[in-house]
């Protein structure tokens, strides 16, 4: 990657890249954060191409962000990232930092999903910056991405508030061409004593709220003025507000309309807005989710149109704003489609993600589902152990909800099933502890699966407490599982090898049978990262395979059946090329047909 | 291309398939041209054996990171069944590139009723003949394996592209170059020329028609027989079946829990070390 060191040359950047790029040409000298898509690639980039300042993974959202006002306060300019739930998590401390106030700048970068690509809900972030009051910016392209940290920082600390820089999926993983600019020294300060600022006891913090709202009216005021927020005249017949990612689709499909380009949508500069629409026959606003700038408009009497065209839910795509102007009839209706532009009908192949080959988080989820056990599942790869064959996950809601939920479905009496709540290494580490000290405290009768591959698997590969690396890769203190849960008073804390079939089922049979919190660990590293594992793979013999239909229950992507038949079912194949060789189909074979192949080099021999 | 215009290329497979390698490569050489270029792909849980897709858009100037529906200049699938999901993308008269190398997903292997078929797309290749236009199928894997590595299959791909794309054999060896370990070098410029010189249409002859897949007949549920005195409470016929079908009772005996989903593959009968189990 060449964006550590260029200076005015064009590089093709994602939007995160640029972001940490950004981050590296404004000074910023604490950057903290936890890992989620879209948001992840922000601090590894930055991690790489800044080796001086402090970048590092928390154990979560909320630990991050107070991390990163602690940053502040030092008088270090500071980044802090997340995926949009992480800022659930780091609400707490935001809707407060917003009264105190930060003292070098505060960049909050927070990554929505719209259209939930990986993520378990879209819910729309540009919503907390109202909440909290403080500014909030939309970038719409990988530059702009890089310039807004900048301009961020410059906000944050002329107005003293933490700022949200709000990208999206679509802007996060998107790449463009992006000029570099110099890398700055930050403006040096120091950490300065002030008790009645940051110490929100109620006496100081209703003064601080009314801080709050001076500071507000003074944004708003900057709003109108700033070069982010740009009116790009063009027909008098149609104008168009809109933001982010949104702004490049508007500009596609409409070329010829007025936009009103917002790149600082909170507060918004009604001012402009208002001689905006008086400037066009029709106004419409363009923005993904919810309603946000449109409603600000309705409330200050402005008449646009929006959401009536411009779907609430899921991703916008300049087929959809395309479709929204052609039913708002401000585009012609497409022409029918003629017999030569109609294209075979597709034939839609279900093809989920999978676990996989290999998975060490497989077995575990195999023997829950021969238990009949009651999954309560968490936030990771695991979650995929939802998809049939495993189909073993009955519930999935939020980063570290298993184990509380756990407790409630047992206390709740929902089941003479055993209770079971499965959490990843990292996840665990997220916000899987105070649910575990409820479980032991309360006295209840569940069982927990921690699947520690010892990595944050589903968002790539990152670093966390108990792998004893840190982001930069250096070696820090590991903290053990195993060890936390024997501290916090569990009782029975067992770990066992995923691979070792009937060990984890005795392990678990063990398990929930113990008569209050027991606690499973399984122990096996992803087969992925950091470095993929991989063993000479394994074929079938078919004349053996009875077509028991057993290794299928695996889920493995790398078995599939052939047109071969035994007794009506299918026999299965395994395929060389994506079988890391884990054994664990030939375990569970029951005729012995699953066997190393015999010459790797020799490829499909028989 | 004429000046002012996009050029769209829509790259989809697999997870694990390298589109997004491939698609990183595209970008680099259009760069490399002097193009302005946006490109937007998915990460994170879609990757993970699921569906695969990197828009690549290339011109003076981009705006949109994304290709409509029937905009697309070249829809490159890495895999059959994704170049008939994202055909709608091709523009007509666009050029449609795919392996021919089927991904059967475990999701497509769930009908356990008696000679049930795949639950992949049929006559695969006669759909895609059927596309308008341009079609260049080959098979991949086949070729890279030939070269002695079928990893480099993506670089037969490209190679493939090549043509399509205006830039010069130079600029794709070297972006190639770029992305991959030097040991690896050589055999990626030989999948590249490999794709590179396929000609298109190949003389293949319409393969015979697929013979009417058989229906799946249904199952007649099986009537397994537990001796409740014979049964000693091992549950080692529980624990062995692949569909679930067993469960130990309150008083340690092997009992029937859903005889509707057996699919009489015999394990429990077989495997009772007390002959207490029979299906009939």
């Amino acid at each position: 990657m060449a964006i550590d060191n260029a200076v005015a040359t064009r590089v093709l950047l994602s939007g995160n890249e640029a972001i940490a790029r950004g981050a590296m040409e404004s000074g910023i000298r604490v950057a903290t954060g936890y890992p989620g898509t879209p948001s992840t690639e922000i601090l590894e980039t930055l991690a790489h191409i800044d080796t001086e300042g402090y970048v590092a993974w928390s154990p979560n959202e909320k630990v991050a962000l107070d991390v990163g006002v602690g940053g502040a306060l030092a008088g270090s300019r500071t980044l802090v990232t997340m995926k949009h739930v992480g800022l659930n998590v780091a609400a707490d401390t935001l809707m407060s930092v917003a009264y105190t106030g930060v003292r070098a700048a505060l960049v909050i970068v927070c990554a929505d999903d719209p259209g939930v690509h990986s993520s378990q809900n879209e819910q729309d972030n540009r919503i907390y910056a109202r909440f909290a009051a403080i500014p909030l910016l939309e970038p719409s392209d990988s530059q702009e991405a890089k310039d807004f940290v900048g301009q961020a920082c410059e906000i944050s600390e002329r107005f003293d508030t933490p700022v949200i820089l709000r990208t999206t999926t679509r802007l996060s993983h998107s790449k463009g061409m992006v000029e570099m600019g110099e890398v700055v020294a930050a403006p040096a300060k120091t950490y300065q004593r002030e008790p009645s600022k940051y110490v929100l006891v109620p006496s100081n913090a209703r003064v601080r709220h009314e801080k709050v709202l001076e500071r507000l009216a003074q944004l708003e005021e900057f709003s109108e003025q700033t070069p982010l927020n740009r009116w790009e005249k063009g027909s008098a017949s149609v104008g168009v507000i809109t933001s982010g990612v949104c702004y490049q689709y508007v500009k596609e499909v409409l070329p010829e309309a007025s936009v009103l380009k917002l790149g600082f949508t909170y507060p918004l500069p009604m001012q402009t807005v208002r001689e905006f629409a008086a400037s066009v026959e029709r106004l419409f606003v363009v923005e993904e989710l919810e309603p946000v700038l449109e409603d600000q408009c309705k409330a200050g009497g402005i008449a646009v149109e929006g959401k009536t065209f411009f779907s609430r839910l899921g991703e916008l795509t300049p087929e959809r704003v395309k479709e929204g102007f052609q039913k708002a009839g401000v585009l012609s209706a497409p022409p029918p489609p003629t017999e030569a532009s109609k294209l075979p009908v597709s034939q839609n192949l279900f093809r989920p993600p999978a676990l996989c080959p290999g998975c060490p988080h497989t077995i575990p989820y195999l023997v829950l589902k021969k238990m009949n056990a009651l999954v309560v599942g968490d936030i990771g790869c695991y979650t995929l152990a939802v998809y049939e064959p495993l189909a073993a996950i009955e519930t999935t809601l939020a980063m570290g909800c298993s184990i509380g939920m756990a407790i409630g479905l047992q206390k709740g009496g929902a089941t003479s099933r055993p209770v079971v709540a499965t959490i990843g290494d990292s996840t665990f580490f997220h916000s899987g502890i105070p649910p575990l000290i409820d479980a032991v405290y309360n006295g209840a009768r569940i069982t927990v699966l921690i699947l520690d591959n010892h990595t944050t698997a589903m968002t790539g590969g990152q670093d966390h407490a108990g792998t004893g690396h840190n982001l930069r890769g250096e070696i820090s203190r590991t903290i053990e599982i195993a060890k936390v849960c024997k501290a916090l008073g569990v009782e029975q804390v067992q770990v066992v090898d995923p691979y070792d079939v009937p060990a984890v089922f005795r392990t678990l049979k063990a398990a929930v049978s113990h008569d209050g919190v027991s606690v499973v660990i399984t122990n096996r590293p992803c087969v992925v990262s950091p470095a993929p594992i991989r063993s000479a793979p394994y074929e079938v013999a078919a004349p053996a395979c009875n077509a028991c239909q057993k290794c299928m229950n695996l889920g493995c992507p790398s078995i599939t059946w052939t047109d071969e038949f035994h007794e009506g079912q299918h026999k299965v194949t395994i395929d060389p090329g994506t079988c890391i060789g884990c054994a664990v189909c030939a375990l569970l074979c029951p005729t012995e047909a699953i066997v190393p192949l015999p010459d790797v080099s020799a490829g499909r021999s028989q | 291309m004429e000046n002012g215009q996009v050029q769209n290329v829509l790259i989809v497979g697999v997870g694990g398939q390298g589109v997004l390698t491939a698609s990183d490569i595209l970008a680099s050489v259009c760069l490399a041209s002097g193009y302005d270029v946006k490109k937007s792909e998915v990460h994170g849980m879609a990757k993970r054996g699921g569906v695969v897709y990197t828009h690549v858009r290339y011109g003076r100037k981009v705006l949109s990171p994304l290709i409509e529906p029937g905009a697309s200049d070249v829809l490159l699938a890495f895999e059959p069944a994704e170049a008939l999901r994202w055909s709608k993308y091709l523009k007509p008269g666009g050029t449609l590139i795919t392996n021919l190398g089927q991904r059967v997903p475990p999701a497509s292997c769930l009908d356990r009723r008696p000679q049930a078929a795949v639950c992949y797309p049929q006559e695969i290749q006669r759909s895609l003949r059927q596309q308008r236009g341009d079609v260049r199928a080959l098979d991949a894997e086949s070729l890279a394996t030939e070269l002695g590595n079928p990893k480099v299959s993506n670089t037969v791909l490209l190679g493939v592209l090549s043509n399509v794309c205006e830039f010069s054999a130079e600029d794709w060896t070297n972006a190639i170059e770029r992305s991959v370990k030097p040991q690896a070098r050589e055999v990626n410029r030989r999948a590249f020329l490999a794709g590179r010189n396929l000609q298109f249409p190949a003389a293949e002859e319409e393969p015979a028609a697929a013979p009417a897949q058989e229906a799946a007949a249904s199952l007649a549920i099986a009537d397994i027989e537990i001796r409740e005195t014979w049964c000693k409470g091992c549950e080692i016929c529980v624990v062995v079946c692949p569909q679930n079908c067993l469960k130990m009772n309150d008083a340690r005996k092997a009992v029937v829990a859903d005889a509707s989903s057996c699919i009489r593959c015999m394990l429990c009968e077989w495997l009772c070390p007390d002959l207490a189990v029979n299906v009939h």
